[in-house]
């Protein structure tokens, strides 16, 4: 029984084809439509309330067809993949950005990296794919070679204009002002009201989709780590756990819960830095240096025990590369009682600060209306009211075991700077409490287990919680079994239209607040 | 704010707070970086990081140095926000090819005598995304390096002992 599948079947009936067998694992829901009836199945996801989680397109020349065009959606636990194919020689797709909001860029990206056209699209601007890049350069084509420079052409962006008394301009970027990651921001304003502000993303392309098909299916878990260096633990956890679905792997109890220690390690140090900025933005330094303090504490506990500040590269396929004994777990719980003690104070001292609550409070606010059209994830999305966690709705063990555990996931509606912060603290909160658990309750066991190699023309899926929210990695398999497509789906890919929508009726200067209550990745984004 | 201050006074400083093995490498780190700051730049070093396609990593790294348990600010080593006042351009990444330009001008914006500093795997060499049509490789690829500190990312401690390495072996200012 799956109300996805349901919804589908009613709608299209004999039109849709479900396949069984090709996408791993076997609870995600695959099927097949004509192209004609691509709008269609979006419509019928749309009223089931689902939400678009990704869409992204293949080349499967190499198999003898075409290109293939997916959308992945989302509804409580279910996931659902609607694929259409188009010929090779002229190869578009009926766009679904009229019905849900995020096709916009995942579509606009499509187009520029894969060479797809959208149909009734209504952005035909390239996204990612700067201006200076030849027209016919589509490096996600198995016909593109990637290994040469490309030669820089003439060509001119076109940024969305406002006109009128007392309108100026204000661009932003790339080389921002802080230790950050590049982008690009154009705010139109009027004094210091913010009228429109336009994101250009892209500046960090390195080709990751890409570079990801020349390597091998055992190498690929490095890669995927140093997709969003901050995330580093929940991208190669995303990898692995799509890898792992395809090939059938029954990994060892123990494996789950390390790497949920890992998760929640990685959340915990994120969130307070995270909150310690955010307070800086808004001119309340003390906060920064006391979170800046805890997590330097916690990264240097990652470093003795597990040889990794940010426990990089210790998620593999098939397991984890590092275990922990009784020495270990008493240094992390003794860590956590510490942690947790400083962490209360400072909350206080948060929650008390009238001048802190005036800047963060109704500023930068995402209603829930509007995070629900951009299908925002993660912290943004639970600071808008969306109860979205893939902890809960998409569980590896231990986070099944929903009796004992009892994972409390916090949800606030008021969607402004203080929602976000404030799901920040819950979450550092639970994490603590999760990470005591999961000590307390870890089976014994061996560390990792045998990978076979995948099936020729198999697809494997998985959706992680990482810190920011879900990120999703789709793996293909090539007619000899070797890595034909990896898809990443980094939560920022979405919930970067979220901030374009927040900053709505906000004045200029609190805009760095803003954008560090998001605190979007750029690399993880842009690939 | 009574609330504050308490904090502040039981926290106290935490910067080298204990005899330990990290802390006396980090301080004798410093003190040498002070040292060479103090010769060749008068006391103080500005520095402009750039991220030129870096996975965030490595600025997580560079933002560690200046909490307060590294606090690079002591020994003189201040981050600034615009290249015009840098006296050293700390690059990450590998170089892509979308901000490739964006480098090329701030390196340009920066005024002489500069220095320029590879910082992780993939600014000295490309590391694991290699020379595509997207990346172009390591930094040298694009503007004069001085120096490289590597490492994936390279720790706090690693960037402090860097950095002096550069600055003791600068004895001719460009």
């Amino acid at each position: 029984m799956s109300i996805l599948k349901d919804a589908i079947s009613s709608q299209l009936g004999a039109e849709v084809r479900f396949v069984e067998g090709y996408q791993h694992p076997a609870r995600t829901i695959f099927c097949i439509v004509p192209q004609e009836k691509f709008v269609d199945a979006a419509k019928a996801m749309k009223k089931a309330y689902a939400l678009l989680a990704a869409e992204w397109a293949t080349d499967e020349t190499t198999f003898g067809r075409g290109y293939g065009i997916f959308a992945c959606y989302r509804w409580g636990h279910e996931y659902l993949i609607v694929k259409t194919e188009t010929a090779a020689d002229a190869p578009v797709f009926p766009s679904l950005t009229k019905h849900f909001l995020p096709a916009w860029r995942f579509e606009r990206q499509i187009q520029s990296l894969m060479g797809v056209m959208p149909l009734n699209h209504p952005d035909t601007r390239p996204w990612i794919k700067f201006e200076d890049w030849p027209e016919d350069a589509w490096p996600l084509r198995k016909s593109f070679d990637a290994s040469k420079p490309m030669p820089r052409v003439e060509g001119e962006y076109k940024w969305t204009k406002a006109e009128g008394e007392g309108v100026y301009e204000i661009p932003v970027g790339p080389v921002h002002a802080g230790i950050i990651e590049p982008g690009h921001f154009r705010f139109q304003a009027v004094g210091e009201d913010v009228l429109n502000l336009e994101e250009r993303l892209g500046y960090v392309h390195k080709g990751i989709e890409k570079r990801f098909e020349s390597l091998s299916w055992d190498e690929g878990y490095r890669l995927a780590g140093r997709v969003s260096g901050d995330t580093t633990v929940a991208h190669s956890l995303g990898y692995c756990m799509a890898l792992e679905s395809m090939t059938g792997c029954n990994l060892p109890e123990r494996v789950h819960w390390l790497r949920a220690l890992f998760l929640e390690r990685e959340r915990i140090a994120n969130h307070l830095g995270d909150i310690g900025a955010i307070c800086n933005d808004a001119a309340f330094a003390f906060m920064l240096y006391q979170m800046m303090r805890l997590k330097e504490m916690l990264l240097r506990t990652n470093h003795a025990l597990f040889g990794h500040r940010f426990i990089m590269d210790r998620v593999v396929p098939g397991g984890v590369a590092v275990d922990i004994d009784t020495a270990c777990r008493e240094v992390i719980l003794a860590e956590l009682d510490r942690l947790s003690k400083d962490f209360e104070r400072l909350v206080v001292i948060y929650e008390e600060n009238p001048s802190l609550e005036d800047r963060v409070r109704n500023t930068g606010m995402l209603k829930p209306k509007r995070a629900r059209e951009i299908c925002a994830v993660g912290i943004v999305a639970r600071a808008s009211g969306l109860n979205l966690d893939c902890r809960i709705f998409n569980p590896f063990p231990p986070y099944d075991q929903y009796d004992r555990l009892e994972l409390g996931v916090p949800v606030m509606i008021t969607g402004d700077v203080h929602a976000r912060t404030w799901v920040r603290i819950q979450e550092v909160r639970e994490s603590i409490r999760i990470i005591r658990w999961i000590l307390d309750n870890m089976p014994d066991g061996a560390i990792s287990a045998p990978v076979a190699a995948p099936f020729p023309d198999k697809a494997g899926f998985a959706a992680v919680e990482g810190w920011r929210g879900e990120i999703i990695y789709w793996l293909q398999s090539g007619p000899n079994g070797e890595l034909n497509r990896c898809m990443v789906r980094d939560p920022s890919s979405v919930n970067w239209l979220g901030l374009e929508r927040a900053i709505h009726g906000n004045i200029v200067p609190d805009f760095p607040l803003c954008n560090k209550s998001f605190n979007q990745s750029y690399s993880g984004h842009d690939l | 704010m009574i609330r504050i201050l308490r904090q502040i006074f039981r926290t106290g400083i935490v910067t080298e707070p204990l005899p330990d093995q990290v802390t006396r490498e980090i301080q004798a780190a410093g003190l040498k970086l002070e040292a060479a700051v103090r010769e060749r730049f008068r006391r103080s070093i500005t520095i402009r990081q750039v991220d030129a396609g870096s996975c965030n990593g490595c600025e997580l790294e560079i933002h560690a140095i200046n909490n307060p348990i590294y606090n690079c600010e002591k020994y003189g080593i201040h981050f600034t926000a615009s290249p015009r006042f840098a006296d050293l351009l700390l690059v990450t990444g590998p170089v892509t090819r979308n901000m490739e330009i964006a480098l090329r001008r701030t390196y340009v914006s920066t005024p002489s005598p500069k220095f320029v500093v590879a910082v992780g795997d993939c600014a000295c060499t490309g590391g694991i995304f290699g020379e595509t049509y997207a990346s172009l490789g390591g930094v040298d690829k694009v503007i004069p390096v001085d120096a490289r500190i590597p490492g994936c990312p390279p720790t706090p401690l690693q960037l402090m002992q860097g950095l002096t390495r550069l600055l003791d072996g600068a004895d001719t200012k460009k």
